[in-house]
């Protein structure tokens, strides 16, 4: 059977809920952050599947995928500018150990 | 079985398989390279869809700029050697309870549900038409968004320099 739209929408949540699973067991702050990677990544597979195989007339879908990519770019970075901030301020990034808002 | 399938199940392993490895693995470091894997494979089913422009920015963005950001980091937060706590196994439990339950919801719904798409003529992704739209005033165009976003960049940009800044000590 040739795959279609149904084997990468499977494929693409099974990812989402992989991200999902990573993001509520880990602890760490990074390893949280490359859960919510993947999740962003499934959600463009899907947005890409649809507009290939049920409006391939239009290019919105391409259009959604791209500017989340660029969104999820400036994302990762000021995560990441957060993460050595709080690095610096209390020398780990366990969310269980970064519980005070105000310091 | 054509090459084709056979393609597209050799991504679809190697995408699911390092991203369980990434959210598993103990290793921070190990995590990092699984997840390039995975994004590498996600790379190769846009590939696989003829999307071409979009393979080649999720290449360039995803597996050249944002993993390489995350090793860096890990290199400036983490021991060499340490490994990452181990989840208390209720914590797993429950989590992969709720994936799962979640997982399963969805496929039930996504097969009860027929999609029914376009018999229009399709409009080719080549970049020459990405770029057309991209950049025209049309109805059907994205130039709002597109300076939208290269503003968010820039205030993004700015941001985390101001974040990371170190500060200067206050007893000068």
């Amino acid at each position: 059977m040739e795959p279609g739209l149904y084997h990468i929408l499977f494929i693409s949540a099974a990812l989402f809920f992989i991200g999902v699973f990573g993001f509520f067991t880990r602890r760490n702050l990074i390893t949280m952050l490359m859960s919510v990677e993947l999740v962003l990544n499934s959600v463009n597979l899907n947005f890409i599947a649809f507009n290939k195989y049920l409006w391939p007339n239009k290019m919105d879908g391409l259009f959604f995928s791209i500017f989340v990519i660029a969104i999820a770019a400036a994302e990762a970075a000021v995560a990441i500018a957060i993460i050595i901030n709080l690095y610096r301020s209390h020398q780990s990034i366990d969310v269980e150990r970064t519980e005070q808002l105000k310091f | 079985m054509s090459g084709s399938t056979i393609i597209f199940y050799m991504l679809a392993a190697l995408t699911l398989v390092s991203g369980v490895l990434a959210v598993t693995t103990r290793q921070i470091f190990r995590a990092a390279i699984f997840l390039l894997f995975s994004l590498i494979g996600i790379a190769g089913l846009y590939f696989w869809m003829q999307y071409d422009f979009v393979a080649a920015v999720q290449i360039v963005v995803y597996v050249g700029g944002i993993t390489v950001l995350i090793i860096f980091s890990i290199f400036l937060t983490q021991q060499a050697g340490d490994l990452l706590p181990k989840p208390t196994i209720g914590r797993q439990i429950f989590s992969a309870l709720a994936a799962f339950c979640g997982f399963a919801l969805t496929m039930l719904q996504l097969y009860q549900h027929k999609f029914i798409g376009t018999s229009e003529a399709p409009v080719l992704p080549t970049v020459s038409n990405i770029g057309d739209r991209m950049l025209s005033l049309g109805a059907d165009g994205f130039a709002l968004p597109f300076e939208v976003v290269s503003v968010l960049l820039l205030a993004a940009m700015i941001g985390c320099i101001v974040i990371a800044l170190r500060s200067k000590p206050a007893t000068s």
